[in-house]
């Protein structure tokens, strides 16, 4: 075995057993963090690619932000694990139905005749100054732009409309205006009053 | 004798050769590295001492000097309690996965032209996304306490973080457009002319401002530092740590305050480079001009602490998504709209 084979099941095994370890867990935190170790060794397989921008780029925005915010949530919640258990029994029939289709349909398209060895040459190696950053660039604004743009679009009327659905001005807030703040000036909230001293007694 | 430890050394097979070799240098970055961040916390507490016009540590040592290490033995002398109903485990962890992002990003920066442990190419990709995962620890470390005071805390913590990195990422991006590359090393090189007027911290001013105060908000450091809230939420995020555990935590911040200031002086202060590339300052060593920079941001850090109050949750959140944001998405739109349809691209190199 080749040192690069070695890296190549360690992370292999570590990304299967994370994921395992996401769908069996009871604690939905532990999950989560299995999945961010899963998202790591997916990063680390990447890099044994040569594809370091897209590997890097998967921890930068799925561990660094996406999963952050997933625990955020997660956190917060308060599953009564026991309750989620109970329909078991009766979800089990058609839960094993859908993976078993899930199975076939990735083995039809992941099998030998699409993926294998024959169809998949090794990717070539390149020198350590090749830039997989630049090539990427180069091919996602030239030859996709037009995809890349819509995606970007797509994404951006996403982010318009769950601002759109969640913004509501609830009257209970106290929320201050901090420009009305710094305008403020002294005759708005203090006001010297004439007072005559006390007599004397 | 040297001769017999070279002949020892070139009977080695080559792998262990190159494995000896990295995890000395590793040692020999690490090493300074914790010594840096023991006397990190003795400047601050001397300066901070003199803005508030009293002494600080005078006792331990000569003048204070081994207060650190006084404090590093207290430390490690104490009990680490584990809370009843904290996830043991987790709890154990979370420190740990505080301090190795602070700890790993420093294999990409380059102390001088020829002083990197890796030059890798998209060094700066790597630095961020190290970095972004310095937040798990805080966010384990509230959970896993199972107190509301640390869970806080941590919540607070993550929506923050994620908050500035967007506005720390957007300011990167100016710096990758004037150096075209994503390379540490070479985003320095580019700086270099005739002195401190070409590096990015002019053109870039804007974009240089919003870094640093990503950066400063990113550490948990004062004005930004409601993750520990010591007036509203005890301690935040490191309520229930004692002991060395607890101090792990510390090492992590003030790890993290010198990356930072790494970082600023790589991207913006042209790293190694003298301010004026003429004979008095051309013989000072590189080595020597990067660790000025880093302890002039260093202190800058200390000063912000001495100065300013904390923000309000609320001001946080506006600052970096309504202020900060925007301005680096206009900066950045300028960058772009002046290389490339003005005569005067030159200044964005």
């Amino acid at each position: 075995m080749t040192f690069e084979q070695i890296v190549f099941y360690f992370f292999s095994g570590v990304l299967v057993l994370a994921a395992v370890v996401v769908v069996t867990v009871r604690n939905p935190v532990k999950a989560a963090l299995a999945l961010v170790l899963a998202f790591f060794s997916a990063a680390g397989l990447w890099i044994l690619l040569e594809a370091e921008f897209l590997a890097i780029v998967l921890v930068l925005v799925y561990v660094g932000a996406v999963m952050v915010l997933f625990l955020f949530v997660v956190m917060m919640l308060d599953i009564n694990i026991a309750e989620l258990r109970e329909g078991f029994g009766d979800y089990l029939p058609i839960g094993g139905i859908v993976a078993a289709l899930m199975v076939v349909e990735m083995a039809i398209i992941l099998g030998p005749r699409r993926f294998g060895l024959a169809k998949v040459p090794v990717p070539q190696a390149h020198g350590a100054t090749f830039s997989n950053t630049r090539m990427l660039g180069d091919l996602l604004y030239t030859t996709y732009v037009y995809p890349f743009e819509i995606a970007a679009a797509i994404l951006l009327v996403a982010i318009i409309a769950a601002i759109a659905l969640t913004m509501r001005r609830r009257p209970e807030t106290k929320y201050q205006n901090p420009a009305e703040q710094v305008r403020v000036q002294r005759s708005d909230r203090l006001r010297i009053i004439r007072m005559p001293s006390e007599k004397k007694g | 004798m040297i001769a017999a430890w070279f002949s020892l050394w070139g009977s080695l097979p080559g792998w262990s050769r190159i494995l000896l070799l990295n995890l000395s240098k590793i040692v020999a970055i690490t090493i300074p590295l914790m010594l840096s961040v023991a006397y990190l916390t003795f400047a601050e507490r001397k300066i901070i001492g003199y803005m508030q016009a009293r002494i600080g540590p005078n006792r331990v040592g000569p003048a204070g000097w081994l207060q650190p290490i006084a404090d590093a033995l207290k430390l490690l002398m104490k009990e680490i309690i584990i809370p009843t109903g904290a996830n043991k485990a987790l709890f154990v962890i979370a420190p740990v996965l505080s301090i190795a992002p602070a700890l790993v990003a420093w294999a990409v920066i380059p102390f001088t032209n020829h002083l990197v442990l890796a030059n890798v190419n998209a060094g700066l990709l790597f630095a961020m996304a190290i970095t972004s995962m310095g937040v798990y620890g805080v966010v384990i470390a509230g959970w896993a306490s199972n107190s509301k005071y640390a869970f806080l805390g941590s919540l607070r913590s993550a929506a923050q973080i994620v908050a500035y990195e967007i506005a720390m990422g957007f300011a990167l991006v100016g710096v990758v457009m004037a150096s075209g590359t994503l390379n540490l090393r070479h985003i320095v090189l580019h700086q270099q002319g005739t002195g401190f007027w070409d590096w990015y911290f002019l053109p870039l001013f804007p974009l240089f401002l919003v870094y640093f105060i990503s950066g400063v908000a990113e550490t948990n450091r004062l004005p930004f530092d409601v993750a520990e809230g010591e007036s509203e939420i005890v301690a935040g995020f490191h309520v229930e740590y004692s002991g060395m555990a607890f101090a792990v935590f510390f090492l992590a911040e003030y790890a993290n305050m010198i990356l930072v200031s790494a970082l600023t002086t790589v991207l913006f202060l042209g790293g190694w480079l003298p301010p004026v590339a003429v004979i008095p300052f051309t013989w000072v060593p590189p080595l020597a001009w990067f660790l000025i920079k880093v302890s002039t941001m260093l202190f800058f850090f200390i000063w912000f602490r001495a100065t300013f109050p904390r923000y309000r949750y609320d001001q946080i959140m506006r600052l970096g998504w309504k202020v900060l944001i925007p301005i680096t998405l206009v900066w950045i739109g300028v960058i772009g709209t002046v290389r490339f349809f003005t005569p005067w691209g030159y200044l964005f190199h």
